[in-house]
């Protein structure tokens, strides 16, 4: 799906800087890489700048998710010394960088073909109304946005959903508008399997490697 | 040293030649659109698939891989063939189908590949995609759905032009060249984004829609903006020059010219002098006259003036044909005042090494340590700038400057704003210079001062002590703005003997009536209405009604450099020659012609009727203009100059890099760069200090 994004919107800060916490990160990632080849921490930083952009945006009201200002993405570039061309050509390269704000809650839900075998076609009518906001919109108040993704790589566990950093899966319909409920909030909802599935095991205990897993009590 | 198999054929390459390299130099076309061989490879297009026999099962891009020792390569296999066309395929799947409308329809790398790859029908029923065209300023037009992605121009505007404006965004299908935050992209290179581009997505914007690549006159030439004497091609159709393109020469532009060269052309039909005028006494505004009536006025003005109360000027862009007669003439009446450098440039020219770019513009590919004196190349040699860039990054050089600060599109090491900061050099660094092969490029308006000589002595001085001119090595190079000035210089258009006046003593002597006559060709590089002294009679010859003929009070209408066959000596001291594509506007004739005929009616007939027996002459006297594209390479000895240097710091002469000369000046284009980019101009600025 292309990215939203405007330039000159009105949403666009002025000026970014890092935080004095994220600073130090920064300086981290970016010890982390020879010296010479520091422009390879432009996708770590901007995931930093993100993530900062998601925790000022949790306070704020109406709250927003992460997502990356166009300040931003120059920051960076006169960080790392490289062109700022370059930083957007990342930047809009990845899906998983947001160039416009989005809902403090980021609701990505798999639609590939596992999942749809499994009815993610049904997680999507219940988010949808549930929400009363279509794919790629956000909730009036800042809560949610609903997207698709292609394969997150849980099919064992479909269909399943990804907000923010994680990862919700064996849903139905009632458990999805129950996960969506519990998020809207401010609780936090159990991660993972909404069955109560322990990791990628069959849900009816394991059939495999039986004794390993009861040593490690999770049969 | 790999020897490798190319459809039968046997070939040793050098160690790092990549397979379509060698193919190529095999003579075996291989079709491709992202490589180039002056940019990176990015290997993204795949059209250069071959078959590497022993290898991977698959087709290999051949522009990435390099040769290995035993490789059997085959370009033409049936794998190959099928692989290209499923490319092939791709491609136009989403380029549109408007070759007809379009301006690359012609000479089209795409439609070219297509007859021999391309499927006879569409098998993709789905949409077209579409993008959105992109703002990239008065020369560039851009239609990005015709954009195929193969990055060239990115890499162009990165890796040569050194403007990193453009990227590719998004991903997949979406993905789409741009600059993003619509930026103008700011280079003196851009027009060659329109050669490079393989597909009609970059075109150039005042051609657009004008002409068609077939019906065009292909005349070989010399430009003549710069004093670089970049290879051109001039594109006509009946009288108008429609585009100028660049011709591969290495030594000098390699295949790229810059925008005022290509982009100024339409100058070349706006304010043409085509007929005679003379200056009405009564009125003081210049009536049409016919040829006979012009020279009969000459002839009646010039009567009782003796040979020394006469000045003869020589502007930018005359060719080394017209500076001789007018020599010649100025010699029949025994004028010893003349002068090339309207600039107001006093250095000596007693011997070619004093004004020549020594070291060749090929030279700096040598060089260890460049250091550039009151001069912003970027300006006054854009494509000499990106060969100094190419120096930089490729081999590291180190690259010092004097004088104003500019942005030069490389990093670089600021010494101080004159000439005592050359001589601090000089201290610092006398026997501790670690560079074997120096470069020191001095532009020519460091001389543009009363000081002049002064400081050119002391350049060369202080060069000699450093080690930038050796037994084997002179890199003590004057890089001109002019292409007629080192022409002009070579056949001694310069004060004559003891008695000859210099420009700044010849507009003296117009005011205070001690030079009566002036002769200017094409000298319109100074407010000739403000300098000229109002009593003096100035003929004016020329192409462009610009300063010299608003103070004229005959006007001799000539040839512009598309006009008329003629020798271009560059900075180097390298004859070129620079050939007729159309034929002058109205009753205007070739230049050095219409002094032959204005000798004879003054009675002083000059001895040649033909070109052929001018260059006769020419040759007779100076043989290495007759040598073309060779370099005479040029003795050094000391420079001559008297007086002392001031302190002023170095300026540079170039404000405005589109308005440079009188074709500039009159250009639509030219004019509508100059206001894009102002504000942009003042931002670098701002940056650069």
């Amino acid at each position: 799906m292309k990215k939203l994004f405007e330039i000159n919107a009105d949403y666009q800060p002025e000026s970014f800087e890092f935080t004095k916490a994220s600073q130090k990160k920064a300086a981290d990632i970016i010890a982390l890489y020879p010296k010479g080849r520091q422009q390879s921490a432009v996708m770590p930083l901007l995931d930093l700048a993100q993530r900062q952009m998601g925790e000022e945006g949790a306070k704020a009201e109406p709250p927003h998710g992460g997502w990356i200002p166009r300040a931003a993405m120059d920051h960076i570039g006169d960080m790392l010394g490289m062109p700022h061309i370059k930083v957007y050509e990342v930047a809009t390269f990845y899906s998983m960088y947001n160039l416009a704000p989005v809902g403090k809650h980021l609701v990505q839900i798999c639609t590939t073909t596992p999942c749809w075998l499994c009815g993610s076609d049904e997680i999507v009518q219940a988010s949808k109304k549930h929400l009363g906001i279509g794919m790629g919109e956000t909730t009036k108040d800042g809560k949610f946005t609903l997207v698709e993704v292609e394969c997150l790589g849980a099919c064992v566990n479909a269909p399943m959903v990804q907000i923010n950093d994680d990862y919700y899966e064996d849903l139905t319909s009632e458990s999805m508008k129950e996960l969506l409920g519990t998020l809207a909030e401010d609780m936090k909802p159990t991660i993972g399997s909404q069955k109560g599935r322990k990791a990628s095991m069959a849900l009816s205990g394991p059939t495999t490697l039986e004794k390993q897993a009861k040593k490690a009590g999770v049969a | 040293m790999p020897k490798l198999t190319i459809n039968d054929m046997e070939i040793e390459v050098e160690q790092g030649t990549s397979i379509l390299q060698a193919a190529q130099a095999l003579g075996i076309e291989v079709p491709h659109f992202c490589y180039h061989d002056r940019l990176t490879v990015p290997a993204n297009c795949r059209m250069c698939l071959v078959e590497v026999e022993g290898g991977p099962p698959k087709p290999a891009a051949s522009c990435a891989m390099a040769c290995g020792e035993g490789m059997v390569v085959r370009t033409d296999s049936e794998m190959v063939t099928d692989a290209r066309k499923g490319v092939m395929e791709m491609m136009l799947i989403n380029h549109p189908l408007d070759c007809p409308v379009c301006d690359q329809g012609g000479e089209c790398d795409l439609q070219d590949q297509a007859v021999g790859y391309g499927f006879d029908r569409s098998r993709f029923a789905e949409n077209k995609r579409a993008v959105p065209d992109k703002e990239l300023g008065p020369l560039i037009k851009t239609v990005m759905s015709r954009c195929i992605n193969c990055t060239r121009c990115i890499r162009f505007a990165e890796e040569i032009a050194g403007t990193p404006v453009l990227g590719q965004m998004n991903r997949g299908e979406d993905s789409e060249v741009g600059t993003f935050i619509g930026e103008i992209l700011r280079t003196e290179l851009s027009g060659n984004l329109v050669d490079i581009c393989p597909v009609g997505a970059l075109t150039s914007k005042p051609y657009a829609f004008k002409a068609r690549s077939w019906e065009l006159k292909k005349t070989q030439s010399i430009d003549v903006h710069d004093a670089l004497g970049a290879n051109i091609r001039i594109d006509v159709r009946g009288r108008e020059v429609m585009r100028i393109l660049p011709r591969l020469h290495e030594d000098i532009n390699e295949e790229w010219i810059d925008d005022r060269t290509r982009f100024s052309c339409d100058g070349l039909n706006k304010a043409r002098l085509d007929r005679p005028y003379i200056r009405d006494e009564d009125s003081g505004k210049l009536v049409e006259a016919s040829w006979d009536e012009a020279f009969a006025f000459i002839a009646g003005k010039l009567k009782g003036v003796k040979g020394a109360e006469m000045a003869a000027l020589v502007g930018d862009l005359a060719a080394v044909e017209d500076i001789v007669a007018l020599k010649d003439l100025m010699g029949a009446y025994g004028s010893p005042n003349m002068d090339c450098r309207t600039d107001g440039a006093v250095f000596s020219a007693a011997s070619r090494a004093d004004y020549l770019f020594n070291s060749t513009i090929a030279g700096i590919d040598e060089a260890d340590a460049i250091l550039l004196i009151g001069t912003n190349p970027r300006y006054e040699a854009a494509v000499l700038n990106a060969r100094i860039r190419k120096a930089h990054f490729e081999r590291d050089v180190s690259i010092g400057l004097v004088g104003e600060r500019c942005d030069l599109t490389y990093p670089y090491h600021y010494v101080g704003p004159g000439m005592a900061d050359v001589e601090k050099m000089v201290k610092d660094y006398k026997g501790k210079m670690k560079a074997k092969r120096p470069v020191w490029i001095i532009g020519s308006g460091v001389f543009a001062r009363p000081d002049g000589a002064a400081i050119h002595k002391a350049l060369y001085e202080a060069a000699k002590e450093l080690g930038v001119i050796t037994k084997d090595w002179n890199g003590f190079n004057i890089l001109h703005r002019a292409a007629s000035r080192v022409g002009a210089l070579d056949v001694g258009f310069v004060p004559q003997g003891k008695g000859g006046r210099g420009f700044a003593s010849i507009l003296e002597g117009t005011k205070d009536g001690s030079i009566k006559a002036l002769y200017m060709l094409g000298a319109d590089e100074f407010d000739a209405r403000a300098e000229i002294g109002w009593k003096c009679f100035v003929i004016y010859q020329g192409h462009h009604g610009d300063y010299g003929a608003a103070r004229a009070d005959v006007v001799l209408p000539g040839a512009a450099y598309t006009e008329k066959d003629g020798i271009y000596v560059n900075t180097e001291g390298r004859p070129q020659q620079g050939k007729r594509a159309s034929f002058p506007p109205g009753d205007a004739k070739e230049d050095w012609a219409i002094l032959r005929a204005l000798s004879e009616a003054l009675g002083k007939t000059l001895p040649y009727d033909t070109p052929v027996q001018l260059r006769t002459r020419i040759v007779e006297e100076w043989p290495h203009l007759g040598e073309f594209d060779l370099i005479q390479p040029a003795k050094s000895v000391a420079v001559k100059g008297a007086g002392k240097v001031l302190k002023a710091a170095f300026k540079n002469p170039v404000k405005s890099f589109y308005l440079t000369n009188a074709i500039c000046r009159a250009s639509d284009t030219m004019s509508k760069c100059t206001d894009a980019f102002k504000g942009v101009d003042e931002k670098m600025l701002e940056a650069a200090e």
